[in-house]
């Protein structure tokens, strides 16, 4: 397979994981295997099991948040690593062995020839046989549905955390990322930045082991919430501060 | 005489209010940006006390028929307020307590990569046993003073 790395990019692969200890060693070897060039880094979000020991042992680096913070500031931590360590790229892939490290390089090629920011892996881009459960699955198409109409453009599987992001979007998410359910948001904010971002059709597979961080009694309440931060994101006159501009996180109070 | 007496209590009242707050932020158990709130209240609450007819006026300007109304009217607003005022606080201290903890994760991995790389290399000094034993003490002693 073509390698469209060059020598002198650098790519980093952020895998959040909150109590993967069982699937974990499995994805960092997959990654280091279908994608040898790529660093590793796992970002341990408060896991109560040995998540951070396997993924040390496999030989991925391993940011330890102290408590759980989300799948949001887990993934921040990652960007947060990306910019800091002056990546090219950063490709965030799941720890429950949903993505499959071996189409990397396809993120990377639509990368190339599309030109955008963000290369998103979609499971509904074309048929490739996944089916989610279906409470979960009116809300992607709900999200898919309304984020197309903001966009322009087609996005059918806003949810999916298979993306790879080019420095201008690092350094996007790096200064601001959604909290808890980022996926939806990230792309609307990407944006709110004039940057552009496609989709390209990645098969998925089904859960390895541990929870998904979204229960299906959980649906309800994670549409909700991510419709409530869509249509707040779209009244931000600007969703990130230009430097300059009070600080997101400041010491003095509000109201 | 009896409304005399709920006087002095609403009016001992409010005054024990404002000088635990004061207390409070005497002793820095209570940051002044909160305590402002606090003490505000208690004002509200002696100014009604000391003057008895203004709630009568307040509740004619507002158009309530009852003036125990208007109080319970104005106490809800302002306690729903002071909630907003602590949800927004807690919001951005749970922000705050994010970016400390993704610093924290990243410095660590950077001090641990650091460490690694500086075990691998041979000790400088040997004899360093000594001077490791020594340092300490005498770090211990100047703080100690």
């Amino acid at each position: 397979m073509q390698t469209p790395l060059t020598d002198q990019s650098s790519c980093l692969a952020v895998v959040p994981a909150y109590n993967e200890a069982a699937m974990v060693g499995r994805v960092i070897n997959a990654l280091h295997r279908e994608a040898p060039s790529v660093d590793v880094v796992v970002v341990d979000d408060g896991s109560t099991d040995q998540t951070a020991l396997r993924a040390q042992e496999a030989g991925a680096r391993v940011l330890r948040l102290p408590f759980n913070l989300g799948i949001g500031g887990a993934v921040q931590a990652g960007f947060k690593y990306a910019q800091e360590n002056d990546y090219d790229y950063m490709v965030q892939v799941d720890a429950d062995g949903q993505h499959d490290p071996s189409q990397i390089s396809l993120l990377f090629e639509a990368m190339h020839n599309e030109g955008v920011d963000m290369i998103c892996g979609s499971r509904f881009a074309s048929p490739t046989g996944y089916v989610a459960p279906i409470s979960r699955r009116t809300g992607i198409h709900i999200f898919a549905f309304l984020l197309s109409r903001l966009l322009r453009q087609s996005v059918t599987d806003p949810t999916s955390g298979f993306r790879l992001c080019n420095r201008r979007a690092i350094a996007v998410f790096a200064r601001d990322y959604p909290h808890d359910y980022p996926e939806v948001e990230a792309v609307l904010m990407l944006h709110h930045h004039r940057l552009t971002m496609r989709e390209i059709p990645v098969r998925m597979y089904e859960r390895g082991g541990g929870v998904s961080s979204i229960g299906s009694g959980k649906s309800a309440y994670y549409m909700v919430k991510v419709l409530l931060a869509l249509f707040v994101g779209l009244a931000r006159a600007r969703p990130v501060p230009e430097p300059g501009e009070a600080a997101p996180v400041t010491a003095e109070a509000g109201i | 005489m009896d409304n005399g007496k709920l006087q002095i209590v609403a009016i001992l009242g409010a005054l024990v209010l404002l000088l635990v707050v004061l207390e409070m932020v005497r002793r820095r158990r209570l940051m002044e940006r909160y305590a402002l709130l606090w003490m505000l209240s208690a004002v509200v609450i002696l100014g009604l006390a000391v003057w008895k007819d203004a709630l009568n006026v307040l509740a004619k300007a507002l158009g309530v028929a009852s003036p125990p109304n208007a109080l319970f009217f104005i106490a809800v607003a302002f306690i729903l307020l002071l909630l907003l005022h602590f949800s927004a606080a807690m919001s951005r201290m749970a922000d705050q307590s994010k970016v400390l903890a993704q610093r924290q994760a990243i410095l660590e991995e950077r001090l641990r990569r650091f460490e690694a790389e500086h075990a691998e290399a041979p000790p400088a000094r040997p004899a360093g046993r000594a001077a490791a034993d020594d340092e300490p003490r005498t770090l211990a002693r100047s703080s100690s003073r």
